[in-house]
């Protein structure tokens, strides 16, 4: 102990002290530094995207990029708003997006309070089973799925890409969770009551549930919004297809020699409702996302 | 009586997702299986009334398709790049972010911004990025002039630019660009998470270390890491999932033909073998391969949770 | 190592910078804590002991004002340059290492001329275990531990580094009753052999008593008072004081002095030669009473507990502040608890009086 005091007491304090001040400074730096950089690499597509769809095809083609537009080109825009068709593409898209999301979330709520409320036999086998089927690569669906979406005759329609997501094992499971937090009493207060399950369900469940609501339909509707496969299986006609196969089909060159400038304009397009949403609901997005680790 | 009439009850509200879900999930697991073994079967044929023997046929010829092979190669050369690039970044940045005040919101918004994207749009942009243009499909000879931003930097800085993704690129080039696409794809949903992480780790530890005069990076491999490895479990583990899923951001970039346009379908995965295989109505070849899919994913996913009890603390 | 608090004040600021949110945790502090010596900071959660605590360890910055240990000033300097051992609240273990790795981690951290052969580290660990008799649990890890296990272990770690000041918040709260009286023995035990000085926070009076050789009651970020443990109980300087020392607690009256005569409801009980004409409040520690049947001071009796040695009487009184006045006296006293009103005299030096507007204590000459 008197030899580590010793050893203490002989340093001068100031110049400890001054140092670990610089350290801590140029450490700091470093961690702007750093976090700055990977925030601009992370942003600069988005910036690409913008400012490229901004540009005549021939500033674009310029061998000394220009890294903002000499002349604003908005015309790109209404171009790639017709040669994708995407005023079409919208319609459907959120078509499919609404009815899904809607009936989604009825059939959700409804199981999620069977499971969290009401005493059945066989409710702890029957969820365990329902999580299971979580574990299972959607891929394995498909298969099967579109042969019975043929046999059923639904091929090319709004149906095939509404009804076979419309459960989704996972929203069940977080909106339950949800319902277990809201005390029991309250549900025999209100049996007391004589008030009806679904009034129950209804004036209590749904509002205490919000946020989880909120984040479900979020996720719903960034799904249909970015499903690509399915619909390309299934539905891809014009009169009922979504936006990211439209986007891909109208496109579908992304190397060589390529108008860029009005591919990037329909990118824009078709990325900016995401970003609206994100701005203004990102607490519901975010939320959701680290409970799920799902895209869309 | 009341138990009868709740019984009842729960049945009636569960009954719409029961129908579906037996349709769409229940039947379709055990339809797969069937199909994976009836030797060759096909959708088309079975109308038409034809009877397969039953066997393990598809998965063999699943295994030594080279096709099949070469699918796998891809898909596992992609999770075992973009998973530990991914993580390691979006741990850095969780912990930088995690460490300041100042801007930590704003930038935390940020990152977490690839979030919100369509995979195949922002594909485009990225082969935007990457491209070359004037070289066209099969003209070898034409002079190659370079827009895309990627190389024009690379050429300010002096270095020759590369053919990435276009006409007679190489594999290594287009597995480059994947993973940087994919790495920056899949950095928000891990920085999510290890923030959350983080920010749920009670300072008192780090108030510890530094009463104890320990160094920063000591810090981070001896109490930061090991306190934080069921998150870094959970993410590496749905990192692998969705990296044995990889699709759209193939699409994304090379469009439907899987490759550059001189070597359509090099770059096929797992996932994307599936689908040709559906679309060319070989069901019971698909069903073997997503059955051998659902394998490579459980297998992965015990090996981690065989691993993280090991690793991971409490 | 003497440690001095010079003017010590810490303000957090209130939300957005906003001046009228801000509070003041710690108010102009000066203390000197004599080399060698257990020195508690006692007080109600709230009064700034553990903000005082912290920046004694360097957690945290004061607003003003200086800290020095022995003769340097370490106001300035972090926490890893101060030299302290530091134990928290919850003990802080690191739950993924065992206890030898716990143990062991801060010597691991030594550099330069500081730094130590595995023997000397392991050396080190194991003395310091053995200090605290935990030497037969290297190998488990902190969830296989008792409480009082982890705060051993938690000892440990802060001493093996052989530290000029050892620091302890609330190191026995998180221990069940019987394990508390027997940890802070040992705490006692430790610090007397290996002399180091040390600073506990508590915010139970008995504790921080029993063990201390200097208790620093604080309230609001002000000290109120410094001492020796018996001589603040003996002598508090204000209500406060006087109030938080002692269980059961002391009895407080509302009362008057008149020409040296201290009245409780219109009755004279004692002498206080010395003190001016005032209303007061009146403090009587429950051992300031005397079982008197020709007692000047009579309550009204509700029960009598006896509890082994001593007796203790629950009686009521109109000017009595508490609801009930708690009298402990010998069990040698015979007790009618049938009676209804029981009579006393008082211990002079038992009693105090404080100012009725500014709590401070008024002196008078005792007999």
């Amino acid at each position: 102990m008197s030899e580590s005091n010793g050893v203490m007491q002989n340093r001068d304090m100031q110049r400890i002290a001054l140092k670990q001040k610089i350290l801590k400074g140029t450490a700091l730096f470093f961690v702007y530094a750093f976090l700055i950089i990977m925030a601009l690499i992370v942003l600069f597509p988005f910036y690409w995207m913008v400012i490229s769809s901004l540009k005549t095809l021939a500033e674009y083609r310029l061998s000394a990029p220009t890294f903002w537009p000499r002349q604003v080109m908005l015309s790109n825009y209404a171009e790639a708003f017709t040669a994708a068709n995407l005023g079409k593409l919208f319609v459907n898209t959120m078509y499919v997006g609404v009815v899904s999301t809607l009936l989604s979330l009825v059939i959700t709520v409804l199981s999620a309070f069977a499971f969290a409320r009401l005493e059945f036999k066989g409710r702890e086998t029957m969820f365990g089973l329902l999580l299971a089927t979580m574990m299972i690569p959607g891929e394995l669906f498909t298969i099967t799925n579109y042969a019975t979406v043929t046999r059923l005759g639904w091929m090319n329609s709004f149906k095939v890409l509404i009804v076979p997501f419309l459960v989704s094992v996972f929203y069940i499971f977080l909106l339950r969770q949800n319902f277990l937090q809201i005390p029991n009493e309250l549900y025999l207060a209100a049996k007391v009551d004589g008030t009806s399950d679904l009034k129950y369900l209804w004036k209590v469940m749904v509002p205490l549930s919000m946020p989880t609501l909120i984040s479900i339909t979020i996720l719903k509707m960034m799904g249909a919004w970015n499903s690509y496969i399915w619909p390309r299986l299934v539905a891809n006609d014009a009169a009922h297809q979504m936006i990211t196969n439209g986007l891909r089909n109208a496109f579908t060159d992304t190397t060589g020699d390529v108008n860029y400038p009005v591919q990037m304009a329909a990118v824009a397009i078709v990325s900016a409702p995401l970003f609206l949403i994100f701005v203004f609901l990102r607490k519901y997005i975010m939320a959701g996302v680290s409970r799920s680790g799902i895209k869309g | 009586m009341v138990d009868n009439k709740q019984q009842w009850k729960a049945w009636l509200y569960l009954s719409p997702a029961i129908v579906l879900l037996l349709v769409f999930t229940v039947w379709p697991i055990i339809n797969t299986i069937r199909m994976a073994f009836l030797e060759g079967y096909s959708g088309l044929q079975a109308v038409g009334g034809i009877n397969y023997s039953f066997g393990f046929g598809n998965f063999v010829k699943v295994i030594h398709y080279n096709k099949f092979i070469n699918c796998l190669k891809t898909t596992i050369l992609l999770c075992v790049l973009t998973v530990p690039i991914s993580t390691f970044l979006a741990l850095l940045i969780a912990v930088a972010l995690n460490s300041i005040k100042f801007l930590q919101k704003g930038l935390q918004t940020i990152f977490f911004l690839p979030y919100v994207t369509n995979s195949i749009a922002i594909g485009m942009v990225f082969a935007a990025m990457f491209n070359i243009v004037g070289s066209f499909y099969g003209t070898e000879n034409e002079i190659i002039v370079t827009a895309g931003i990627i190389n024009n930097v690379i050429e300010f800085f002096g270095g020759q630019s590369v053919n990435w993704i276009n006409y007679g690129s190489t594999y290594t080039a287009n597995i480059i660009v994947l993973t940087v696409y994919i790495v920056w794809n899949a950095l928000p949903f891990k920085i999510l998470v290890l923030l959350g992480g983080l920010q749920s780790i009670n300072t008192q530890y780090y108030d510890a270390a530094k009463v104890d005069g320990t160094p920063k990076r000591r810090v981070f491999t001896h109490i930061t890491v090991p306190l934080l490895s069921p998150m870094l479990a959970y993410v590496i583990i749905t990192g692998f999932i969705g990296g044995f899923k990889e699709y759209s951001s193939i699409v994304g970039i090379f469009g439907e033909t899987m490759g550059p346009a001189d070597d359509a379908r090099r770059l096929n995965t797992m996932v994307g073998f599936i689908y040709d295989a559906l679309s060319t109505n070989s069901q019971g070849t698909a069903s073997a391969a997503a059955l051998i899919l659902f394998g490579i994913i459980l297998v992965v996913t015990l090996i981690n949770t065989m691993v993280g009890k090991k690793k991971v603390h409490y | 190592m003497k440690i001095v608090l010079q003017n010590i004040t810490k303000i957090f600021p209130g939300r957005n910078k906003k001046v009228d949110e801000e509070v003041i945790a710690v108010n102009d502090f000066n203390l000197e804590i004599p080399d060698g010596k257990l020195i508690g900071l006692l007080g109600p959660s709230g009064c700034g002991k553990s903000t005082t605590l912290y920046m004694i360890s360097g957690l945290q910055k004061p607003s003003q004002g200086k800290i020095f240990f022995g003769e340097d000033d370490v106001t300035e300097l972090s926490t890893e340059n101060r030299g302290v051992g530091l134990v928290f609240q919850n003990y802080a273990l690191y739950p993924h290492m065992t206890v030898k790795q716990n143990i062991l981690f801060p010597l691991q951290n030594l550099k330069g001329d500081d730094k130590l052969s595995k023997q000397q580290m392991l050396d080190r660990a194991v003395y310091a275990a053995k200090l605290v008799q935990i030497d037969d649990l290297m190998e488990r890890k902190p969830s296989e531990l008792s409480g009082g296990q982890q705060q051993r272990v938690a000892i440990a770690r802060a001493l093996v580094k052989m530290p000029r000041v050892l620091l302890l918040d609330e190191p026995l709260s998180n221990l069940d009753a019987r394990l508390r009286l027997q940890t802070r023995e040992e705490i006692r035990k430790i610090q007397k052999k290996t002399g180091i000085t040390t600073v506990f926070v508590t915010h139970d009076q008995e504790e921080a008593m029993s063990i201390s050789d200097m208790i620093v009651v604080m309230k609001l970020g002000i000290i109120q008072q410094v001492g020796n443990p018996q001589n603040v109980y003996d002598d508090p300087v204000n209500l406060f004081v006087a109030k938080f020392l002692g269980t059961p607690p002391i009895n407080v009256f509302e009362g008057s002095v008149k020409e040296g005569k201290l009245y409780l409801d219109g009755t004279a009980v004692m002498d206080v030669k010395g003190a001016d004409d005032r209303e007061v409040f009146v403090g009587i520690r429950p051992e300031g009473f005397i079982l008197d049947e020709n007692g000047p001071m009579q309550c009204h009796l509700n029960n009598v507990e006896v509890m082994g040695r001593d007796v203790s009487i629950v009686s009521t009184s109109k000017c009595s502040v508490n609801p009930v006045i708690r009298s402990i006296i010998n069990a040698d006293n015979k007790v009618d608890a049938s009676c209804e009103n029981v009579r006393f005299s008082l211990k002079p030096h038992k009693v105090f009086l404080f100012d009725k507007q500014d709590e401070k204590r008024i002196y008078f000459e005792v007999r």
